[in-house]
């Protein structure tokens, strides 16, 4: 019954909440391979990135929802697939009422949802977002060990880490990122680890922007890279992509790629970009 | 006006123009920064699309920012008889700023470039028409306060509902920018949109000196002198709609500058609007520019909105009136 596991949540002290963290950090960091028990029967996520290694490394009929960023075909190159399962918007009641025996989040979002389904005897594994290519492999091993398909974990991560050893390419022209804001994604950061697999160097080293920052138009023209990679727009107008219009990168030359939802999260789609904008820097001739 | 003081403003304008040509995140050298202001055709290098492209189209919005919101606040004053009237405290800006978010998230403004200031210009059309029911001439300063204090809450939270509503996850986060401002990436576009709006109506204002003078001595007073009352309160609502609705619709709503301005050069030019209203277009632009360059000394990589730093001039001003004012307003 899933009742049981609803404790009285006065009876649930700061000690048992901080044992339950303890734990859930320390199979985290184990790389959870030895969970005690059973693979885990109905799941849910309430984040994009193990929305979609989730629907990649699941059993059939063990994934039971989606969170609703899945099926935004801006932020998941795995909208379609999203579209099959039922859909929660990160509210700790309607996953509550799922039932399920595990539930996968980031480390940054619905923290207070994850507070509360811990509170409620929900057990809830979280995933820091990947912030270097040799994350994925690690993450993947590690959403399937919580899944109970460490095989095809592993599986997954081998396939990742041969095609993305195919792909890299020495680094070439100049080239920066540039988003909403004039964010710009640093060599330190997942987006800048593409751009130096596909064969670019990162123009936000120069300004020593390495972790990433905003990076003022000014300096952007003044640095001339050989190519500027920009995001998608969203629907509906905001000032911040507003920049990405601006006349004065008319000036410079636009990479032919953009950095679109397969960038987002450590899945094999991460493929698919380096080697989209290996193809672009190779159009460039350089 | 007198002369020493247009010549002392102007020259205080230019110099301020200057500067914010001047002042970036990339160091460029004085010489080489305003040569590059005038290179075209091949010779157009990066320094000429910085100077061209980023920092011309922000020193001209200043520019016009300041003088549409310094002109606007003392036309509104002077025809008000009251010296609280301002766009930013009346919710003239705020509503402003409620029509171009509304063009903005329906789509509007992508369908045609005036389509952006129009709305603004509507939202603040509205607002005046109400102000000027509610709390005319007559009203007095309490009720002109309180319908200000009234429909700024009404624009801002309407503003703040449709940009929560938008399928865009950034303009959730632009609420702060369209209630407080800024001229941060702004291009020649917004300059090439907001200009009609703040030349025509600042055209219409500053042809009301007489009529504003004249309305000095008393209603009973102008209509002797052959002021048409009527026409008079069409034209500054029209006009200082079209200041209000033209800048805020690219810069946000920027507030205190129409208090402030008029205040401090009253003591300069005397109490006669036709010569505070070309007088208070100049210092306008002169407080948003020196408020703009200040944004960017302080803290020039966060785009901190210049509404901070109006308000922290303006809203100390504010108090200091309504403490003059206050056996009026009790």
């Amino acid at each position: 019954m899933r009742r049981k596991g609803l404790r009285p949540i006065s009876g649930f002290g700061r000690a048992g909440r901080a044992a339950a963290l303890a734990l859930a950090l320390a199979a985290g960091a184990a790389g959870a391979g030895e969970m005690p028990g059973e693979a885990p029967a109905r799941v849910v996520s309430l984040n994009l990135c193990t929305d979609q290694l989730a629907m990649l490394l699941a059993a059939p009929g063990q994934f039971v929802a989606v969170s609703h960023l899945a099926r935004d075909p801006l932020s998941s190159p795995m909208a379609e697939e999203a579209m099959a399962y039922p859909v929660t918007r990160g509210q700790a009641e309607e996953v509550f009422l799922l039932g399920p025996d595990l539930v996968l989040a980031g480390t940054y979002t619905t923290r207070a949802t994850v507070e509360l389904l811990r509170r409620l005897g929900l057990r809830v594994e979280e995933f820091p977002p990947p912030v270097s290519l040799a994350d994925v492999g690690v993450q993947m091993r590690a959403v399937a060990a919580v899944l109970g398909r460490a095989e095809a974990g592993a599986r997954m991560a081998e396939a990742f880490e041969a095609g993305l050893a195919a792909l890299r390419a020495e680094p070439g022209p100049r080239a920066a990122l540039y988003d909403a804001s004039g964010y710009t994604g640093g060599e330190h950061t997942l987006a800048g680890e593409i751009l130096a697999a596909a064969g670019f160097r990162n123009v936000a080293s120069e300004v020593g922007l390495e972790a990433g920052g905003f990076l003022p138009l000014e300096l952007l023209i003044l640095a001339a890279p050989d190519a500027v990679v920009t995001g998608e727009t969203y629907p509906g107008a905001s000032r911040a992509e507003e920049i990405l219009a601006h006349p004065a990168l008319r000036g410079l030359s636009r990479a032919g790629a953009v950095s679109d939802a397969d960038w987002v999260c450590g899945t094999p789609h991460l493929l698919g970009a380096i080697a989209r904008l290996g193809a672009a820097r190779e159009a460039l001739g350089q | 006006m007198s002369l020493r003081v247009t010549l002392g403003l102007s020259a205080l304008v230019l110099l301020l123009f200057a500067a914010s040509l001047l002042i970036g995140p990339a160091a460029l050298g004085l010489s080489e920064s305003l040569s590059a202001l005038v290179r075209g055709g091949a010779e157009r290098d990066a320094v000429a699309l910085v100077m061209q492209e980023v920092r011309l189209p922000r020193a001209l919005l200043g520019l016009m920012t300041g003088a549409a919101l310094g002109l606007a606040g003392a036309a509104m004053q002077g025809f008000l008889r009251n010296p609280l009237a301002e766009p930013g405290l009346i919710g003239t800006s705020a509503s402003a700023a409620l029509g171009a978010v509304i063009a903005l998230q329906t789509g509007l403004a992508a369908l045609h470039p005036l389509a952006l200031p129009g709305a603004a210009l509507l939202g603040a059309l509205i607002s005046v028409g109400l102000i000027l029911a509610i709390a005319g001439p007559r009203g007095g300063a309490l009720a002109l306060i309180l319908a200000g204090i009234a429909l700024s809450a009404l624009a801002g939270a309407l503003t703040s509902l449709v940009l929560n509503l938008s399928p865009n996850p950034f303009a959730a986060a632009e609420i702060v920018f369209w209630m407080l401002g800024s001229l941060a990436d702004r291009s020649m576009l917004h300059v090439a949109v907001a200009a009609p709006f703040v030349l025509a109506g600042g055209a219409v204002l500053l042809a009301l000196g007489r009529g504003l003078d004249a309305l000095t001595l008393g209603e009973d007073a102008a209509s002797a002198l052959g002021v048409n009352l009527g026409r008079l309160k069409l034209l500054v609502v029209l006009g200082a709609a079209a200041l209000v609705g033209g800048v805020t619709a690219v810069a946000g709503a920027i507030g205190f500058v129409g208090l402030v301005v008029p205040h401090v050069l009253r003591p300069f030019v005397g109490a006669r609007p036709s010569a505070l209203l070309p007088a208070s277009a100049l210092g306008g632009a002169a407080m948003v520019l020196m408020a703009d360059i200040a944004v960017r000394l302080i803290a020039p990589d966060r785009d901190l909105k210049l509404g901070v730093l109006t308000a922290l001039i303006g809203a100390p001003f504010f108090l200091h009136l309504i403490w003059r004012l206050r056996r009026q307003l009790a």
